[in-house]
């Protein structure tokens, strides 16, 4: 390596000169690509939605959305209606999927009112409320939509992950996992919410018994699998007055 | 190999058996033993190793007269970190369902210790053609043991190969599971992709015995 590379003035000025042009390259491919990105994720915001009630490609093992042409037609389709629930009180929003939950989870940290956004649908003359549920797996967020029935009996139910481990928790997303909770109450016979466990040992691994209020456990996924179990109890729950007033 | 000559063909062949980056020099082994228990995650590492690796080893080349050489690690760092930034932004743009699938491995790739090992011991003082060369070898080298030892921990943990059930249905038993089979759930554990990974170097080392070190 010649001298001239060797001065504290020319490896400053290297320093800065790197900076500037890899900091604003970045910034360009982020903006630039930024609209790209937003559009992909409303879609599968949509997808997931769909998903959970039903509305899917899934072959015998794998788990398939509606492809992404067709997502905001089927969508439009299927959701009837899109509720904001805020304080109790139930207002239609046809943007409600585009609401943020970890940030209406962060406004609810700091004292103010969480809007709870709540999807009806339709499918083949069965209703179908779906709500969206966000939580803490071992590495990073988890989150998920789960459709349900009047009753709140689980009718189906997507899982997504940013960051658990490939094979383990990762599995979180998988058919056999996210099938097992269809069917499942998260009310008990006496109208109590008690939500749906994710279990070790329930003797139960074939799920037969959908009113035990538990599912089978993923092997050396036991923290990812808590996660799912708090993030069920903890944002479900905030529904059960809603669905107590339907009854009424 | 006839458009390579002896020398660079010689650059890719070597990190591939005699000098594998993994089985020899011991490194990589992080990412080695974390992603390996499905082998579509091992493919999928492989690849984006394979691309950082190659373009990394050709800018550091092209760069590597003006480096100052005291900030030298930095600039491999700024290197490969805005390189994986910037295939994550593109995937994530144009290719969503991939990055879904791909998730944590693009971060990983910056820990990788080979990409830093081979712009500091080859790119730094070659130039860029035979950088790309060295880069590729690598990072083919590394991506055969992880398709490997994926291969076994998904087959012996899971009873699948890229998802598909290969042994029969271990709930309903069929295949091999009527039989009395079971999938050793310890495979899909990190310990077993060491025990894998210092079996494949027990066997390469017992084939060519000039590879053993002096004890």
């Amino acid at each position: 390596m010649s001298k001239k590379t060797e001065g504290n003035v020319y490896t400053i000025g290297f320093a800065i000169v790197m900076v500037i042009v890899v900091g604003s390259l970045l910034a360009f491919m982020a903006s630039s690509l930024k609209p790209n990105i937003k559009e992909n994720q409303r879609i599968e915001k949509q997808q997931n939605i769909l998903y959970a009630m039903g509305v899917n490609e899934n072959d015998e093992t794998s788990a398939n959305f509606v492809s992404t042409t067709v997502a905001g037609q089927e969508f439009a389709k299927y959701i009837k209606k899109q509720l904001v629930i805020e304080d109790g009180k139930v207002t239609e929003n046809e943007n409600a999927y585009l609401i943020d939950v970890k940030k209406e989870k962060d406004r609810a940290k700091k004292g103010e009112t969480r809007r709870l956004p709540l999807f009806v649908g339709e499918k083949d003359g069965k209703t179908f409320y779906v709500a969206p549920i966000r939580g803490k797996g071992l590495w990073d967020a988890i989150w998920g939509y789960v459709a349900m029935d009047e009753n709140m009996v689980v009718q189906g139910a997507y899982f997504d992950h940013k960051g658990e481990t490939p094979g383990l928790g990762a599995n979180i997303k998988q058919r056999y996992f996210m099938d097992d909770f269809i069917g499942e109450h998260l009310m008990t016979d006496s109208g109590e919410f008690k939500g749906i466990t994710v279990a070790k040992g329930n003797n139960d691994p074939t799920n037969e018994d959908k009113t035990d209020h538990e599912v089978d456990a993923l092997a050396g996924a036991t923290i990812t699998g808590d996660g799912v179990s708090a993030m069920i109890k903890g944002d479900l729950a905030l529904y059960v007055p809603f669905f107590k007033s339907l009854k009424k | 190999m006839g458009i390579l000559s002896k020398k660079d063909a010689a650059l890719i062949k070597d990190p591939l058996f005699d000098n594998n980056p993994i089985t020899i020099q011991v490194l990589g082994i992080c990412s080695a033993l974390a992603i390996t228990a499905e082998l579509k995650a091992s493919i999928v590492m492989a690849l984006s190793v394979l691309f950082v690796l190659g373009v990394g080893n050709v800018v550091i080349s092209l760069m590597r007269n003006i480096i100052p050489s005291k900030i030298r690690i930095i600039v491999q760092l700024i290197v490969v970190a805005s390189l994986v930034i910037i295939v994550d932004l593109v995937l994530k743009a144009f290719a969503y369902e991939l990055s879904k699938t791909l998730s944590v491995f693009v971060g990983l790739i910056i820990t990788n210790c080979i990409i830093m090992g081979r712009f500091e011991a080859f790119a730094l003082g070659n130039g860029p053609w035979k950088s790309f060369l060295d880069g590729v070898g690598n990072a083919l080298g590394y991506g055969v043991i992880l398709v490997i030892v994926g291969f076994f921990r998904e087959l012996l943990g899971s009873g699948t190969l890229l998802g598909f059930k290969v042994l029969g249905d271990p709930i309903e038993k069929t295949g091999l599971y009527a039989i009395g089979y079971e999938n050793n759930g310890f495979m899909l554990l990190s310990p077993m992709a060491l025990i894998v990974v210092g079996i494949i170097i027990w066997v390469q080392r017992s084939k060519n015995k000039t590879l053993i070190e002096e004890a």
